[in-house]
This record gives structure tokens, C-alpha cells and sequence, in this order.
């Protein structure tokens, strides 16, 4: 167990470093920081003198390294080219914004998402399943945006009941996690309803329904108990179905979180901004990939053998 | 919870559905998949016959005749049948245009991911070892990497045009590919026929594409065909936060971003393009479903 | 062992394989499943060589090692002379030409995706080897060999029964010319009364082709017809070896009694009605038994058992067995 937890935390390292890698090449090399961060008029020679104080003319790997070791030492991004901020600081900022907003989503998705996934293996091959198999289908094929919009559109423009935008009161809240609670919720509800039948096919749920007891206290005490254990793994790996959602989301609703600082930051090649974020996401995903593993290799013995 | 766990699966309830339900159901199913079929065959003959269906150009601008609304709704003239947008272009016209967008965008891109994604599946799962480990690790790093954030530093980098993010979207979603081709090649590779093809001296080329990989493109191809979907939505998803399809090439999600501009008093600008790319999603989804009872009747409804 | 080596085609000499368990961080190998613990035996040319053992006693490994399926640990493998354990692509492909398999599970031995003349014929296409005429005619050659109909050609293997589909295997093998047959419990996913038809067929196929055969078994019921001489194998270990004849009416070794004693006799005609049956399980091979390797199941052990491994002894002309009982 101790073995397995250490090498999967290994690979958790490489990962976080092979995508802080990435997206260094990715953004600041395929573009001059140069051009960006100096007024369109500078003289070539005034371009030469900047990029040797930023130390843009080194070898790649060395400014990479270079990078590397004030991130990890000082957690230094550089700072933001448009607000001359610490990049790192901006982003904190906003992230309590997408964590309430994250939570609440979830909190709304599983709350539906569980007993519909439940009733729909449960009731297999009955009315019920087929409806909320369907509904799921449906669902999946919803765009994100679109949604939200036509939540917009419906509940803050006809019916004029909730507002559009901004995050003053959790009023504010209510459309953006309903959006990207639906966002989650189909792909929740297949993975319950998934999981609910393989632990309905088990030996002792059928041992436990051979011993008499009660249709409701075998799904409940026996059931669903086992079913839930793959449902915290999986929620450990959704983490970036998660994330890519509230992009949009915050997007759409001018919510002030990490995913609409991101999407800003890019079109304003506003780069050791989006370096932040795309470290802190990959930080997040790794992190719930990894616990959901140690999580599971801890539940059912066998994956450590693997 | 993989496939293989889902179609060991039988009946749950004790009692067994009649067959005058499996009759019921069976035509739910069928009806479902043929009203996917029948919005796939809708959306290919827009695309490809868009000259000849669309009423108007779609890139021809009428400043008199601007932000019309449908013919549905109050105010609307019969001759734009889906209303105009802010410079007066036909709104039909450019949804019909865009399925065009869609679908190239949609299919090449899970072409390159197939290509990408299958080789490296196969040779993960066939060599094992090392190889294994460098290819899973690429895997884990695309994952890692939140989707949308790769797709748009990658377009902002390289610039947005229908190549790049047909590009874009190719080098960003192959690992999905990879994952299914994989686990398929080693549960493959250890059967008894692929044993055989090796004492019958074939090269592992060979042995890869013309043993393995047929019995893997089923999944392929129920995956594939879900993968355009997604495609397609993530297409419009960057064309709508600015970083797709430039104007005024007509791209549903860029439609959409114009549309949301004025989502207060012309709801419909938004509204009608979004809905476009539900559908199509939609119906490519019922058809992905269908083909896959079709071709494994042991995955159905996983 | 002492042989002659002009009239032996396939000779196995010390071949051990070993399976290295790994854990830990960095996984390394901290012990191993010894599949097959140092074996020799020889196949003459025009033999029929029986292999015979419980399941988990090595006798698939062996046949994998001898297909060069897996690479092995330690031992030479002599074909027609030349050890294969150290051949190169090139000149695997000469021994491909002349070893074939037949393998357990008609089931999952073809591939579902292909027709019958594509599972038969893609190694006469890939390697050339029909000459002067269409691959097509080689197929229905071959199917008609091994008593399938030419209407079988354009048909997928789930057509078939299990039989049939093991007719196909046959004649998939046949195809490359081959000189030996490694037949890896070719009838134990069968019917019985299938099982005669099969065997018989690699008998009638043996003469016509001149062939050499190495089946491997968990029944001994299975090989007794057609065998020649008959190993018997547990825990990676050969505990006997003998003609079909001695084998049957003077079983040396205790394992070897055990396992005739298992063959339901219908007729009563076995002699000694004591039924002997073997307690407990088979140890694990990786850490199999001190001594001898049979010793915790071994209805005659004794004191010397567990503490010396035994040495092939030949008890009679062409009769080894490998017990403490026959030291000398």
C-alpha cells in the first residue's frame, strides 16, 4: 500500500511538472513577451537591452528552470503584464469565487443526481430508466453556454425573477450553479446508475435478498453503500470536468472567479496570469486523481496489484 | 465501472419484463436512434446542399432589414423565416452555412484524434513496459490539463482559423482514444488468436491492424461518433468565447456570442444557434447510441 | 539422459522459466513463479510425445517456450539440431515454417472479425507459400483435409461449433507446411464425443503429412490413444517418462498412479481396485516443496524425500522416472 501510494504520488509530481512544462513552451515561447510588454515604438535595440534584464535570451530550458525555481521557492509567477501585479496574487483572489460557486454546483448535481441514478438502475428496463436515460442523452447534449443563456433569457429576462449577473448575494448564485450543475449532473447520474448495478449484481446482495430482508433495507444499508464508493472516486476525477465547466460558466454570467480571470487573461496574452492558473487547475485535477486512487486502493485491494 | 464490468450485468428485477415490453422498447429504441439518424441526414444535406437550401446569402448584409424577428414571433417577416441579426443577414441562412462549419470542424477533428490516439493505444497496450509508461503518462498529462485552457493558450498562440482549430481540437482530445485502445490491446493481446498470429510469423504491423484493431473499432466507433459531438460543442464553445471561427465565416458559436449581445430584447439571436448545436449534438448522440446496440448488444445503456 | 540425435527433431535440455514477481516502489523482482523448473526431454522424428499434468503444472508454459511465445530463462531448445533460443528474426520465421500450434480454446483461438479462408489462408498470402496456383485452392485443400466443406470458406468462426472450429485451427496450422505439431490440450474445451473425432483426425493427419506431434493434456484419458510416449509433468517438474504401454501397465512413479487412478473406469478393468486419490492442493510454485517437488501430496513419501531433489533414473529400457524410491 505504502509503495503503491509513494509511486502514484511520483507520477502525480512528473505530471504536475510535465504540464508546467507544456504550457511554458506553449505560451512564452511561441510569442515575444517583448513586443507585449513594450510600447509598439521601441526601438530594436531598446528590444535587445529588455529581453537580456528580463532574461529572454537565454536557452529555453534555462528560462524555463529559471521559472521553475521561483514558483516553486517563491511561488512567483512574474507578474501580470496588464495590471504589473503578481500574478499569483490575482489569482488567489479569485479563487473563492469559483470555489463557492464549485460547491454549490456539486452540492445541486449529486443532490439529483443520486436518486435518479438510484430509482433508474433499480427500476432497469422500466419507464422510469428509460426517462431518465433519456433525460441524461439529452443532457449531455446540451451546450453549457447555451444553457445558461436561455436560463438568462427565461428566469432574469421574461420572468424577471433573478438577476444576470454579478456576486453580490447568493441570489446571484443561483442561476450560474443551476448551469453548472446541469452541467454535471448527467454524466453523475449515468456513473450512479452504472455503479448501482454492478453492486446489484453482487453475490451478497443477492445472499442479502436470499435471506428475506426487506426490498428497501437491501438497496439502502447493502446497496448503496457499495455503490457509493466508486461515486467519491469518481468525483475525485471530475474535478476537471469541473474546472472546464466554471470556465464557462463564470463566463457567461460575468461570475469574478478563476475561469473568467483564465479567459480574460488569454485573449490579453496576459501570460504568467493564465501560467497560474493552468498550474493551480492541473494541481487540483492531479490532486483528486490522486486521492480518488489512493482512495479506491484502499476500498477493494486489487488495484495495488495492477 | 468499465464496460466489461456493465455487460456481465443481468436482469435486476425479479420480475421479467414481458415481451410485449420488449416489443415497446425495442421500438423506443429504434425510434430514438431514427430520430437521430434522421437530424444527422438533415444536418449532412445542409452542409453539403447549403447554396441551393439556404434562402439567401449568408454573408450579404441588409442595414433596413436588421435584427428582424422570426416569422413566429410578432413583428416577423415571411421572408426571413428565422428573422436577421445586427446587419441585417439572413439568420436561416447563416444556421444552415454553419452546419457546413460544424461537421468539417467536428469530423476532422476526431479524425486526427482517432489517428493520434488509436496508434498510440495500440502500441501502449501492445509493447507494455516502457512504452506503456511514456505513452499513460502522456495520457495523465492531457488530462491533467484542463481541456478549455489547453485549446485556448494553444489557439491564441497559433492563431484562430478553421485549420488551427480543427488542429486545436485534434492535439487536445486524442488521449480518450488512447485510453480505450489501450485497455482493449492488452485484453487483446494475451488471446489465443493473437498467440496464433505471432507463431504464424506475421509482422507485428500486422498483427496490430489487421488482428487487433478490427476487433477494437467497434469501440472506435461508438466512441467516434460521440467524440463529434463533443467536437462540435467545443468548436462552438472557443468560436463563442472569441477564439474560434473569425467573423463573418458563419459558425453557430460564434452566432451565439453575437446573439448573446443583445439577449435582453432579441432573445432569439442567442437562442436559435444554440439550439442548433443542441440538436446536432443531440441527434449524433441517439445515433452513436444506436450503433452501439448495433454493433455490441453487450453495451447497451452502460 | 543419453540420446541419439539423428532421429530427434525437437530436443528440450535444462529449460527452466521462471515468471520474476515485482513490487515495491520501483518494482523491483523480489521472487518468481517457476513455471518450469529445469526439464529435458526429446521428441523423435515421427512421434507422437504426450504431456500430461494438472493444470498449473508448467505444461502450457512449456509449449509457449517451445512456440518462442516467451522468451525463456534458462536451457537450450534444439530444433533439427540448432538451438532456437538464441534465433534471430530472420531464422525464426524458417522455424515458424516448420513448428505450429494448435491451441486450447477453440473459442478464442480464431479471430472473430475474419472469414474462414482469410484464417486459414492469410499465412499461404503473407509468406507465399502456394506455388503455381491461387491461394483459394490450398484453402480448400486444407479444409477438405481436415473434413470442412468448401462452402465453408467465406463463413466467420461464430457459424461454427466447437469441433469445427477446432478443424479450422488444425487446418490453419497445417497451412504453413509444418514439420511439428505442438497441440496445446487440443480437445479439453470439447465434448467427449467430440474429443474422439479431433484425435482422431491428428492421427489420420500425422500419417498423411508426416507429421510429429507434441500434445499436451490434463487427462490422461485424452493422450492414451495416441501417444507414443507419454511425459508426465507437476510442478515444473517431469516426474515420468515412458511408452504409452509401460506407462499404463507399470506407472513408476506415485503422481503418475494417482493421476490413472483418476480416469473413471467404466468397464472395471484396471487391476487393483484401491482408488487412490491425492490430499490437499498444489503448492505454489513460487515457493514449491524442498526435495522432491511432490513430496507434501505423496502417498509413499519418506524421510529422504523432503530434504533430496531426485534424479532421472531409467528403471526399465526408455522408462525414467524421477522418485527417490529408484535411487540407486
Amino acid at each position: 500500500m505504502k509503495a503503491y501510494i509513494i509511486r502514484r504520488l511520483f507520477q502525480a509530481i512528473a505530471v504536475c511538472l510535465a504540464i508546467s512544462m507544456i504550457s511554458f513552451f506553449l505560451l512564452f515561447l511561441n510569442s515575444d513577451p517583448a513586443l507585449l510588454l513594450l510600447p509598439p515604438e521601441a526601438e530594436i535595440g531598446d528590444i535587445e537591452i529588455f529581453k537580456k534584464s528580463m532574461g529572454l535570451d537565454r536557452p529555453v530550458l534555462i528560462q524555463y528552470l529559471t521559472f521553475l525555481k521561483k514558483v516553486l521557492l517563491h511561488g512567483d509567477f512574474g507578474n501580470s503584464f496588464v495590471s504589473k501585479i503578481p500574478a499569483l496574487d490575482l489569482m488567489i483572489e479569485r479563487i473563492p469565487a469559483t470555489l463557492k460557486l464549485s460547491l454549490l454546483a456539486v452540492l445541486l448535481a449529486n443532490a439529483l443526481a443520486i436518486p435518479m441514478g438510484m430509482i433508474s438502475a433499480v427500476k432497469r428496463y422500466t419507464l422510469v430508466d428509460n426517462l431518465i436515460t433519456f433525460f441524461a442523452l439529452v443532457g449531455q447534449a446540451m451546450p453549457l453556454y447555451w444553457f445558461g443563456i436561455m436560463l438568462i433569457i427565461i428566469f432574469g429576462v421574461f420572468l424577471g425573477w433573478l438577476p444576470i449577473s454579478g456576486s453580490d448575494s447568493f441570489v446571484h448564485m443561483i442561476l450560474p450553479s443551476i448551469t453548472l450543475g446541469a452541467w454535471l449532473l448527467p454524466v453523475n447520474m449515468r456513473l450512479v446508475r452504472s455503479g448501482m448495478l454492478d453492486v446489484l449484481n453482487q453475490d451478497y446482495i443477492r445472499t442479502a435478498r436470499a435471506k428475506g430482508l426487506f426490498e428497501k433495507t437491501v438497496m439502502i444499508k447493502h446497496a448503496f453503500k457499495n455503490a457509493m464508493i466508486p461515486m467519491v472516486t469518481v468525483t475525485g476525477m471530475q474535478l476537471s470536468l469541473l474546472l472546464g465547466g466554471a470556465v464557462v460558466t463564470e463566463t457567461v454570467f460575468a461570475w469574478p472567479g478563476l475561469g473568467r480571470l483564465a479567459v480574460e487573461s488569454i485573449r490579453m496574452g496576459d501570460y504568467p496570469v493564465v501560467q497560474a492558473i493552468v498550474v493551480f487547475f492541473a494541481l487540483c485535477v492531479v490532486i483528486g486523481n490522486l486521492l480518488a486512487d489512493i482512495l479506491t486502493a484502499f476500498i477493494d485491494p486489487r488495484i495495488r496489484l495492477e | 465501472m468499465s464496460y466489461e464490468t456493465i455487460m456481465t450485468v443481468p436482469h435486476i428485477n425479479q420480475k421479467k419484463p414481458s415481451s410485449l415490453f420488449k416489443i415497446l422498447r425495442k421500438m423506443w429504441d429504434l425510434k430514438l436512434g431514427m430520430i437521430g439518424g434522421v437530424i444527422i441526414a438533415g444536418m449532412l444535406i445542409c452542409a453539403v446542399g447549403a447554396q441551393l437550401i439556404a434562402p439567401f446569402d449568408p454573408y450579404e448584409q441588409d442595414i433596413m432589414e436588421r435584427l428582424l424577428p422570426p416569422s413566429f414571433l410578432e413583428g416577423g417577416s415571411a421572408k426571413h423565416l428565422l428573422g436577421t441579426d445586427s446587419v441585417g443577414r439572413d439568420t436561416l441562412s447563416r444556421i444552415i452555412y454553419g452546419t457546413r462549419i460544424s461537421l468539417i470542424v467536428g469530423i476532422s477533428a476526431v479524425l486526427i484524434q482517432v489517428v493520434i490516439g488509436v496508434f498510440l493505444g495500440l502500441f501502449a497496450g501492445y509493447y507494455g513496459g516502457k512504452t506503456d509508461s511514456a505513452i499513460s503518462f502522456m495520457v495523465n498529462v492531457m488530462m491533467g490539463f484542463p481541456f478549455i485552457l489547453l485549446a485556448m493558450s494553444l489557439v491564441a498562440v497559433i492563431g484562430p482559423s478553421l485549420q488551427n482549430i480543427i488542429f486545436a481540437l485534434g492535439i487536445t482530445g486524442w488521449p480518450v482514444f488512447t485510453r480505450v485502445t489501450r485497455v482493449e490491446t492488452i485484453k487483446l493481446k494475451e488471446s489465443e488468436f493473437v498467440l496464433c498470429a505471432k507463431t504464424l510469423a506475421f509482422s507485428t504491423m500486422r498483427i496490430l491492424l489487421k488482428h487487433i484493431l478490427p476487433n477494437i473499432l467497434p469501440s472506435i466507433l461508438v466512441l467516434g461518433t460521440v467524440e463529434i459531438a463533443r467536437a462540435i460543442i467545443r468548436e462552438s464553445l472557443l468560436s463563442f468565447l472569441g477564439l474560434g471561427i473569425q467573423p463573418p465565416t458563419p459558425s453557430w458559436g460564434m452566432m451565439l456570442a453575437e446573439g448573446r449581445d443583445y439577449m435582453l430584447s432579441e432573445w432569439w439571436l442567442a437562442a436559435l444557434p444554440g439550439f442548433a448545436i443542441f440538436l446536432s449534438a443531440l441527434g449524433i448522440n441517439l445515433l452513436g447510441d444506436a450503433i452501439r446496440d448495433i454493433v455490441d448488444p453487450h453495451m447497451r445503456k452502460s | 539422459m543419453i540420446h541419439n540425435h539423428t532421429d530427434s527433431i525437437l530436443e528440450v535440455r535444462g529449460l527452466k522459466k521462471y515468471f520474476p514477481i515485482k513490487t515495491g516502489v520501483l518494482k523491483k523482482t523480489t521472487g518468481f513463479v517457476k513455471a518450469v523448473d529445469d526439464i529435458s526431454f526429446i521428441l523423435r522424428r515421427g512421434e507422437t510425445l504426450g504431456v500430461v499434468g494438472e493444470s498449473g503444472c508448467g505444461k502450457s508454459t512449456v509449449a509457449r517456450c517451445l512456440m518462442k511465445l516467451y522468451d525463456i530463462t534458462e536451457g537450450a531448445i534444439y530444433f533439427n539440431g540448432k538451438n532456437i533460443a538464441n534465433f534471430t528474426d530472420s531464422k525464426l520465421l524458417d522455424y515458424r515454417m516448420m513448428v505450429q500450434m494448435i491451441f486450447q480454446d477453440p473459442y478464442a483461438s480464431l479471430n472473430p472479425r475474419m472469414r474462414v479462408k482469410d484464417i486459414i489462408g492469410e499465412a499461404i498470402r503473407v509468406h507465399g507459400l502456394s506455388k503455381n496456383r491461387s491461394w483459394k485452392e490450398d484453402v480448400k485443400d486444407l479444409l477438405n483435409n481436415v473434413g470442412l466443406r468448401e462452402s465453408h470458406m467465406a463463413r466467420y468462426p461464430h457459424e461454427f461449433s466447437g469441433g469445427q472450429r477446432q478443424r479450422i485451427g488444425i487446418a490453419r496450422a497445417l497451412a504453413m507446411k509444418p514439420k511439428l505439431i505442438i497441440a496445446d490440450e487440443p480437445v479439453s474445451a470439447l465434448d467427449v464425443s467430440i474429443q474422439a473425432q479431433i484425435i482422431n483426425l491428428l492421427d489420420r493427419l500425422k500419417a498423411d503429412f508426416g507429421l510429429s506431434y507434441l500434445i499436451i493434456a490434463h487427462d490422461l484419458a485424452v493422450v492414451e490413444h495416441i501417444s507414443d510416449r507419454i511425459i508426465v509433468m507437476y510442478l515444473g517438474n517431469i516426474m515420468e517418462t515412458a511408452s504409452d504401454k509401460d506407462l499404463y501397465n507399470q506407472p513408476a512413479h506415485p503422481y503418475t498412479r494417482a493421476l490413472l487412478n483418476a480416469i473413471p473406469d467404466v468397464g472395471g478393468k484396471k487391476k487393483g481396485n484401491r482408488r487412490m486419490l491425492l490430499k490437499g492442493d498444489v503448492p505454489s510454485p513460487i515457493n514449491p516443496p524442498s526435495g522432491c517437488c511432490f513430496h507434501t501430496r505423496c502417498p509413499d513419501m519418506f524421510s529422504l524425500c523432503s530434504r533430496e531433489k531426485p534424479k532421472m533414473v531409467e528403471i526399465s529400457k526408455n522408462h525414467w522416472v524421477s522418485c527417490l524410491k529408484y535411487k540407486r
